[in-house]
This record gives structure tokens, sequence and C-alpha cells, in this order.
């Protein structure tokens, strides 16, 4: 019988939240969201405004919450997988690459180079996306109407080389533990070349658009200021923490799927405001470029999935030939595997932050417990001190720099 | 454990707060009584250099009640690159663990969630409100003995009986 807990909440809990001003009268409630376009999803801000200051912003998210994680308990870990999608719909690889990683460390399994270099490809396309959209809102958000557009094109077009492989262009489960689902058609790698040679000029239009445009400069110049002290005490992470010069880079810091072979920088700026992370994430799009290039110029050929049959299923054209084949096929997609008993932590650099997921396994078929340490949630937690003092225009800059995605947030 | 920095601060865990290492698949996790989590965090922080702490999170090992829960904090050395676990046991039903939002700012929603989620409370919590369930929700829903749910499909001749039973909003 599970124990339930009766909780009576009036609104009398939030009012230690807001000063006595607001309960006077003197200063005025405002509620912003949870359907207003500029919050990016469903995030409700509640804020105490003073004329035109913000006093107080207390965030309340949870309106996108699906369970994710109690879900997961109750599959198997292949079923589990296509759940991680729905987490950080921008960054659907990301979350893929991340929770295999987890399984992977748990099981051992080893990983052919050449599913290394393709998940890196695409975990770097899937970064310049996420970048574009973020961009593209950005600027929508301060009314730059066309940049948005612009953004939203070579957006689709990293969408139709995930589509060419994965028969998806958003939920891809592309990923699996030990590999990938299957191999790269032959077009993939003139899609990819062709890519890398269009976008840095792509890149250089928005930059023409926006970097020197006076009045994008007066709307994100010294806004929402952050120090390197604070963005390490509030967990911030990725290229919101890199605005503020916090040198971190997960790809360099704990390589995962062989990132220590390519060349390239981590960009840092050190002033903390809007702008700083907007410089920031421009020249990731570049680097990210750089790593891809490089990853396609070297793309070995061999296996694209781990020969381990306890864990990966055999390739469909065996199954006519061989019973272990048979065996493992149906003993792999009815039960699931046994994984060792153990925990793991594995963190992963999504485009927003530190993504980690932190896996726990009873030895049985089904993942124990799932915890996504997801990078949007510490994020807005930041809006609750930063946008203090802040213009409430200046407020949906701020939400667009810190890059989040509700989905990621409330899982 | 090849890293000297990490070394020493397991050691300084083991000798002065009643730590208990282990190592697995490369990572460490060290069990720790809940009473001393505070201090050893603050102990991480200023001498050992750990300077973020990303995540706190639980697991429910119902039916089992001593422990029931194991509480984990992740912490993170950005200067030394070095990573550790700490992991809390906790007994009973309704558990309680000292906070630690005046060490790490961003403990304040990890530990809302940890209310909302299993029901363990924190301590000194400035704000211990459910975050992402509603706030009039019942349960815990982490806990494994919560069940996982589901909707009744609605047919023609049983719609009225199931749309009586579905929750409403409160007055």
């Amino acid at each position: 019988m599970p124990m339930i807990e009766k909780v009576d909440v009036t609104l009398d809990e939030l009012k230690h939240l807001v000063t006595n001003q607001a309960l006077e009268g003197d200063t005025l409630l405002l509620n912003m969201g949870p359907q207003h376009p500029s919050t990016h999803g469903v995030l409700r801000l509640l804020l105490e405004l003073d004329g035109e200051i913000i006093i107080n912003c207390i965030p309340d998210i949870g309106f996108l919450h699906t369970g994710i994680e109690k879900n997961m308990e109750s599959k198997t870990y292949a079923q589990a997988e296509v759940m991680t999608d729905r987490l950080d719909y921008l960054n659907t690889m990301g979350n893929n690459l991340a929770y295999c990683l987890a399984v992977e460390k748990l099981t051992e399994l080893d990983v052919p180079e050449r599913a290394q270099t393709v998940r890196v490809i695409f975990v770097e396309l899937q970064r310049i996306a996420s970048h574009l959209v973020w961009l593209g809102t950005q600027a929508l958000d301060l009314a730059a109407q066309s940049v948005f557009l612009y953004c939203f094109r070579e957006r689709e077009y990293i969408l139709d080389i995930m589509e060419l492989c994965s028969g998806q262009r958003m939920m891809t489960t592309y990923i699996r533990p030990g590999g990938l689902w299957r191999d790269v058609p032959v077009e993939f790698e003139q899609a990819v070349r062709d890519f890398v040679a269009y976008m840095p000029k792509r890149i250089q239009q928005y930059e023409d658009l926006l970097t020197k445009n006076p009045i994008f400069l007066d709307r994100v110049r010294g806004i929402g200021k952050m120090t390197k002290e604070e963005a390490m005490a509030w967990g911030a992470t990725g290229s919101t923490a890199r605005g503020s010069g916090v040198n971190y880079d997960i790809r360099k810091a704990i390589p995962y799927s062989g990132y220590e072979q390519y060349d390239f920088d981590v960009p840092i700026q050190t002033d903390g405001d809007v702008y700083a992370r907007y410089l920031v994430r421009i020249e990731e799009m570049r680097q990210s470029l750089r790593i891809i290039e490089q990853a396609v110029n070297k793309l070995p050929m061999g296996p694209f999935r781990s020969n381990n049959r306890k864990f990966v299923p055999p390739p469909r054209s065996e199954l006519s030939r061989s019973m272990e084949a048979v065996i493992h096929h149906f003993k792999l997609w009815t039960e699931g595997y046994d994984v060792p008993k153990g925990s793991v932590y594995q963190v992963v650099e999504s485009p927003r932050g530190e993504l980690g997921v932190m896996l726990e396994s009873d030895g049985g078929p089904r993942p124990y417990r799932v915890k996504w340490r997801t990078p949007s949630f510490t994020h807005i937690q930041l809006l609750s001190w930063i946008a203090n003092g802040q213009f409430v225009a200046d407020l949906v800059a701020i939400i667009g720099s810190i890059d989040i995605v509700l989905g990621d947030t409330d899982r | 454990m090849e890293n000297e920095a990490l070394k020493k601060a397991v050691q300084e865990l083991e000798a002065k707060f009643g730590g208990e290492a282990k190592e697995f698949r490369g990572q460490i996790q060290v069990l720790l009584p809940a009473d001393q989590i505070v201090a050893a965090a603050t102990a991480l922080r200023d001498r050992h250099g750990f300077e973020v702490m990303p995540d706190i999170t639980a697991v429910d090992y119902y039916p089992q009640l001593t422990p029931r829960f194991h509480v984990v904090y992740q912490f993170n050395s950005i200067s030394k690159n070095i990573r550790i676990t700490l992991r809390v046991p906790l007994d009973g039903n309704q558990p309680v663990l000292p906070t630690m939002t005046h060490v790490f700012p961003n403990a304040n929603w990890l530990e809302r969630e940890l209310w909302d989620m299993f029901g363990i409370k924190s301590e000194g919590h400035p704000d211990l409100r459910r975050i992402l369930m509603p706030f009039d929700w019942e349960g815990h829903p982490l806990r494994k003995d919560y069940p996982l749910g589901y909707e009744e499909v609605q047919f023609t001749f049983n719609y009225d009986e199931i749309d009586q039973r579905k929750p409403r909003p409160k007055e």
C-alpha cells in the first residue's frame, strides 16, 4: 500500500517568495507564461515588478513533466532508449549518446571505430542544429525576424541528413548501445561534405546581420551578467558558463567517443552577459564544423556495431541461416539483456551544457533507476536571481541566452 | 584511483567523515552517514577544489527499509578535472536530510525535486515545495511503491462510468 501524504497548499505558501510591498499592492505581481512565445515552451514566470524593473522572478516549471524517469524503469534497456529522444527534443542524438554510453559502461561493450566516428558527426550536426534554433529564437525575441527564417532553412538541411540515415527528422533513436541502428547510406558522406562546405558562409551571414548591429548590441550588452564564481556555484555548465569565463568542456575534460582525436578549440568569453553567450555559441558552430570535417575525412570502413550477440541483435540476413541468430534475436527483443549490477554516472556535452545520466542496474533487464541531470533544469534556476534588477523587456533576452528547452527541464 | 587529488579527497572522507569508498567502472563512490554530508561537501568544496555540484538524486530500494533510500550527490572539480559521487543511506518512510543550500545554492531546486519525487525532506531548506508535479499532488511518484498508472480507454458503453472516476481540479 503506497504511503499517501495529504498536502494542503494555498497561495499563502508563496508569500515568502515576494516582498511585503507586493502584498500591500505597492509593487505589481505579473504572471508571464506558461503560454508566452518568449518563454520558449511552457515555462511560467511569476514576476514582481516595480515599474519596469524586476524585483523578484519566480520560475515555475513542471508543465511538460511526462514522467520519463519513472517510465524508463518499467521498460527494457532497448525500449527505454526511445524515451530519451523525448527529453531534449533539440538534442535527440546527444541524449541517445549519453544513454548508450552509460549502458555501454555498465555492460563493458566495445564500440567499433566507424560507429564512434558517425556518432561524433551526428552529435556535432545536432549541436549546430540546436544552436541554429537558439540563434533564430533569440533573434526573434529581439525582433530580428529574418535571422529566424535563415536559421531554420539551414537546420532543415541537418534534419534531412538525419532522415536520410534514421528515417526520422527528430526522434531518431539512431545511436544504439554497441553502435548504431544501421550503417549510414552511401549518400551520407557527400551530404555532410556539402553541408560543411556551405555552412561557414551562412554563419558569416548571421554574424553580418547581428554581431555589429547597433540595435542588437543595445539589447544584449551588459544584460543578464553572471560572474565566473556565480556560474560555478549555481552549477551553470556548457556555453552559458563559458560565456562567464569557465573554461570547461566535457569533450576536452573527459573525452568520450574518441573526441581526443579531433582538433578543436573551446571558445571562452569573460563578460558573462547575453552578448558573451551569443559570441560563444556562434564560435561553437564553427568549431563543430571543424570536428565534422575531420571526422568525415577519417571515417573508417568496418562494422557499424559491436559483434557481441549477448547485447546487440544479429544482422537480419543471418536470421534465415543461423538458429543461434534466431535465438539471440528473439531473446533480445522479448526479454532484453541482463546488465551487471551497479551504478554509473555518464556525462556528455550537450548543446546546452552538462547532460548527465545516472544509470543504476539491479542486475535485471530493466534499469532500476535512471536519473537525467539536464542542463536546462539548472539554468532555469539561474533566472531566479540573474533577472533581478533588470528591465522586464530584457528578460526575454536573458531567457533566450541561457538556451532552455522545457522538455529537458521537466523530463 | 591514480589521481593524487582524488586520492587525498577520498582519504579525508574516509578518515574524518566515516566514509566507505568503492570504485566501479573507474568512478569513485563514497558511502557516507547522513549527518556528515554537509560537512563533507563543505570540505570537498573548500579543500579539494570541487567547485560544482551538478546533481542530487535518490534511489529507492523498497521494500527494503534499512536503508530504504540512497541519496546520490555528484561533485565535479573543474580546476582538477576529477569527479566523485557521495551516497547517503536513509532509513524509513519519512526520511530527513540536512539541506545543502548554503554550501551549493543550486541545491535549492534539486532538493525540491528530491522532496517532490521521493518525499525526502531537507531540513532547513528555505522553500520546500513541489517542483515538477502539481502543488496539490498526492504521493511521491518515483518511489518504488508508487504505481505507474494508466488511463482507461473510454468507449460509448462505459463513457459515463469512467468519466465519473476521472480526477477533477479542486474547487
